[in-house]
């Protein structure tokens, strides 16, 4: 299968880096707005919930970062199956750089979950809800990837492999999901289901997306910010880079 | 003539095992003394000892909560009782496998070493139709046996003859995926010195579809239901597996190697 | 104002939820930035051409 041609420039580590550097400050600029207006909208303005109360609160922190944890890991496997199939190495540097965000927002997505779970189901850890223990079983995936590619010392090899396994991880991911939400249906549910009614409220509707949109601004920031440090570190010595770091310097 | 060249290292994987019978008699060894340990690990005043009991702790569960039969947990006198069958299925499941991860770093690091893996990769003959003859070998060696030792430890859980074969026949639909899993994992480690428990880290997660399939059919079989829900799940991951993993354990053991 | 933190009684839930989230949301920003900077540092000096005094003679080897 043939790339289109003007795809071809995203693999120039030069026009990649000068593009980063112009995005990240815009992406930055909205993630801190969007936060900003949908956290004061979620826990100031937005009305209390009828059933849960105060607590309710945390959904707009909670279900924001699990959604970042699932789509840092397709944007993970996704980029390193590229790199992988056309030996593009700034893809892997893109896949690179999205597995740490991931782990730490997959980590975040669970601890928010069983403080979440604590008010409303009694416990920290409810098993009628799959949806933590599938952040676990996320959490597991990132953190053998990350350790898969620290066991290497040639960068080249590191890249290759795991990108092996990144794709490995993202066919079993739906499979995954799914074993464990049909799991869960062999238990009771929980009583009490977090994500409110199936139509939400416009006004708690409205803060919901915002902050969603903040935290996909914020995600793709970081993930410029990462991959600007990465090509730095890869492309040590080239040219190119010399004379971007004199130009800094003056 | 692929068909040759791929029963050849099939042969030749079998005459090798034979040779080493530690390769795959210790993951065995290691099964047997999961299995046979975990009880231990339990006061023995907290589980029922027979059949009857756990009956009776499920009914008094139902009287009282609602959970369902076979209860992993009821409550009789303000004590916790486990259903001593119900752990026993959870035992044996984790025990395969845990026991199908040890010693995996050896299954394609001899032939990486002693010169033999390029040969293999520079053959005429599709090098993914050797690694299915490799993989099948080791299934032999590694999954076969564990099918028939299970329905033995199923005694010492005290399950019915009737479970114990549905948990070999449960076994016999996961250990191709469970093999070829855990080949995966050991195709990405194959350049890295002592690995094994890397390996661990990358196969777990990725094998608890067939843990929670696995499990499900043997409970159901105790329950005396109809476990072909599971079953099918379970044979259509092995399905999966077996027909997209071989690619992926050719192109790690190629990037490993190249 | 303290009814706003009590949460209805569940501050400490909201709180430390939001705490962690942030917690992870500056940790995200500060890595990728002190990771950037360093590698730049790392890149600029050695891009200079070495001092003459710490150049290794042949004396010295």
């Amino acid at each position: 299968m043939k790339l289109p041609i003007w795809f071809h420039r995203f693999g120039s580590p030069p026009y990649v880096y000068g593009l980063a550097n112009t995005l990240a400050p815009w992406l930055a600029g909205i993630a801190l707005i969007l936060l900003a207006v949908g956290g004061f909208w979620g826990l100031v303005i937005a009305p209390t919930e009828r059933t849960q109360g105060e607590v309710y609160r945390i959904l707009y922190i909670h279900p924001q970062t699990a959604y970042i944890s699932m789509m840092a890991y397709t944007v993970m496997a996704v980029a390193a199956g590229i790199g992988f199939i056309w030996r593009i190495k700034l893809a892997h540097a893109v896949a690179v750089s999205a597995a740490p965000i991931g782990a730490s927002f997959t980590f975040c997505a669970l601890a928010t979950g069983a403080i979440w779970g604590r008010p409303t189901w009694g416990t920290y850890w409810e098993w009628g809800d799959p949806r933590l223990m599938f952040e676990l079983l996320l959490l597991f995936l990132y953190l053998g990837y990350l350790a898969l590619r620290a066991a290497f010392d040639d960068r080249d090899k590191a890249d290759r492999v795991s990108a092996v396994l990144a794709v490995v991880g993202i066919v079993n991911v739906p499979i995954i999901h799914y074993s464990v939400l049909w799991w869960n249906t062999l238990h009771q549910g929980p009583t009490i289901s977090r994500l409110g009614s199936p139509a939400m409220d416009t006004s708690m509707l409205i803060p919901f997306l915002i902050m969603v949109a903040g935290f996909t601004a914020l995600f793709f920031w970081i993930l410029l910010r990462r991959l600007q440090a990465e090509i730095v570190e890869r492309e040590h010595g080239t040219r190119w880079l010399q004379s971007l770091v004199r130009e800094g310097a003056a | 003539m692929p068909f040759d060249a791929v029963s050849l290292i099939f042969r030749r994987d079998l005459r090798l095992a034979f040779r080493r019978p530690s390769d795959w008699g210790i993951p065995l060894l290691f099964f047997i003394a999961v299995s046979a340990m975990f009880p231990l690990a339990l006061s023995p005043d907290r589980f029922g000892t027979g059949v009857g009991e756990t009956v009776v702790a499920a009914a008094d569960a139902e009287a009282g909560g609602g959970d369902e039969a076979g209860a992993i947990e009821a409550s009789v006198a303000g004590r916790p009782l486990y259903g001593l069958q119900s752990l026993g299925i959870a035992v044996l499941w984790m025990a395969a496998l845990l026991s199908s991860l040890m010693g995996l770093d050896r299954l394609f690091l001899n032939d990486v070493e002693d010169g033999s893996m390029e040969q293999l990769m520079l053959s005429p003959v599709p090098f993914i139709a050797l690694v299915y003859g490799k993989l099948a070998a080791h299934w032999l060696v590694s999954g076969l046996p564990l099918i028939v030792l299970v329905p033995v430890f199923g005694l010492i859980y005290q399950l019915p003859l009737a479970t114990s074969l549905m948990l070999a026949f449960a076994l016999l639909l996961a250990t191709p995926a469970l093999t070829v899993l855990v080949a995966i994992g050991a195709a990405l480690t194959v350049s890295l010195r002592g690995a094994a428990a890397i390996i661990g880290l990358l196969v777990l997660p990725l094998a608890s579809p067939i843990l929670i399939f696995g499990a499900r059919a043997t409970v159901l079989a105790l329950d005396a239901e109809s476990a072909a829900g599971p079953l099918y799940f379970i044979a259509s991951l092995a399905m999966l597996a077996v027909s997209l993993g071989p690619i992926a354990i050719a192109a790690a053991l190629r990037v490993s190697l190249e | 104002m303290s009814e706003f933190f009590s949460m209805g009684g569940n501050g400490a839930y909201v709180w430390s939820a939001y705490g962690i989230t942030l917690g992870v949301l500056i940790w995200n920003v500060w890595a990728a930035r002190s990771r950037l900077k360093r590698n730049l540092r790392l890149a600029a000096r050695d891009g200079e051409p070495e001092p003459e005094g710490r150049r290794p003679r042949v004396s010295q080897l």
